[in-house]
């Protein structure tokens, strides 16, 4: 889902840097305050898992693939503001060394990937997971429901970026990009799944540190 | 031992950044969507080029140099987060 340069309008590129900033400036103030000595190698373990999961793009239906984002396991193991700067990493390293997501279009990529799929991950994450009992259950499920809803909101605010900046109408874009990204979703929610299980099974104390 | 579990899920990474030539190269959810929709075209080249598109440049063998731009981008944002985290607690350290 990273938007190359050229899709973006001026006005969306400015007010998405904007957002972006001061979303990755909170997330600096926040982890300042509260991120602990625990955190420090779960934080670089996290952004180097992210950005690997990345490159394997798997098939979907129709000649079309699709990747994780990552934004939704970091917010489930560190919290949202630590989600933010964990994908803000990521997504300058992809930007600025592996020309994946334009330069101008960084901020928009920061604020769909990185602010919306984490903050969303998070909350999906705690509601699903203390409604089924906060059990292995309920980590495993909420895990999934949290990564699917992240990719499925952060296609939806990529689609209304490009709608707003003229590239394709809204009641064209929209659908699209949320039906092929209730697919990959899927694949985001396994793959979760799958890493908070090893999580579970290997180190479980790692669930229970403190969110940022 | 147990101090040593991110050395080993640093290891698991670099082999999932190895798996990385196995990868779908269809277009992803984007680059699908703008295709169908006829605003693939509006795209823009990238001013400078380092890694570009994952494929570390000069190499004859594609699937080495994708899993090679795989394994420096993995211990770079390995070493970045780390690095950003560690001065975000540096404060903390000094008044303990």
């Amino acid at each position: 889902m990273h938007i190359p340069d050229g899709f973006l309008n001026v006005a969306t590129v400015a007010t998405t840097y904007a957002v972006s900033a001061g979303g990755v400036g909170n997330a600096v103030r926040v982890a300042n305050k509260k991120l602990g000595e625990k955190q420090v190698p779960l934080m670089g373990i996290l952004a180097a898992f992210i950005f690997a999961a990345q490159m394997l793009n798997f098939p979907i239906a129709g000649g079309t693939s699709g990747h994780v984002i990552g934004a939704a396991l970091a917010a489930i193991l560190l919290g949202p503001w630590a989600g933010v700067l964990i994908m803000s990493c990521v997504l300058i390293a992809q930007s600025l060394i592996f020309q994946d997501g334009g330069l101008l279009a960084l901020g928009a990529n920061i604020f769909n990937m990185g602010i919306v799929a984490s903050f969303s991950g998070y909350y999906i994450y705690r509601l699903v997971a203390s409604l089924m009992g906060n059990g292995r259950r309920g980590t495993l499920v909420g895990g999934f429901a949290a990564a699917w809803g992240s990719v499925f909101l952060a296609s939806i605010f990529c689609a209304i970026e490009l709608a707003v900046s003229g590239a394709s109408p809204i009641g064209v874009v929209l659908p699209a990009m949320a039906g092929v990204h209730a697919l990959i979703g899927i694949g985001e929610g396994l793959i979760t799944g799958a890493v908070l299980g090893l999580v579970l099974a290997t180190r479980a104390d790692l669930l229970q540190l403190q969110r940022i | 031992m147990k101090s040593k579990w991110w050395l080993i899920s640093l290891l698991v990474c670099l082999a999932v950044a190895c798996l990385s030539p196995l990868a779908s190269s269809s277009p992803d959810g984007l680059e699908r969507v703008a295709e169908d929709n006829g605003f693939i075209g509006l795209a823009g080249e990238a001013p400078f080029q380092v890694i570009a598109d994952y494929v570390f440049p000069g190499m004859g063998n594609e699937a080495l140099a994708t899993i090679l731009a795989g394994i420096i981008g993995t211990l770079i944002l390995f070493g970045v987060a780390y690095g950003i985290a560690w001065l975000l607690t540096l404060r903390k350290r000094q008044l303990v």
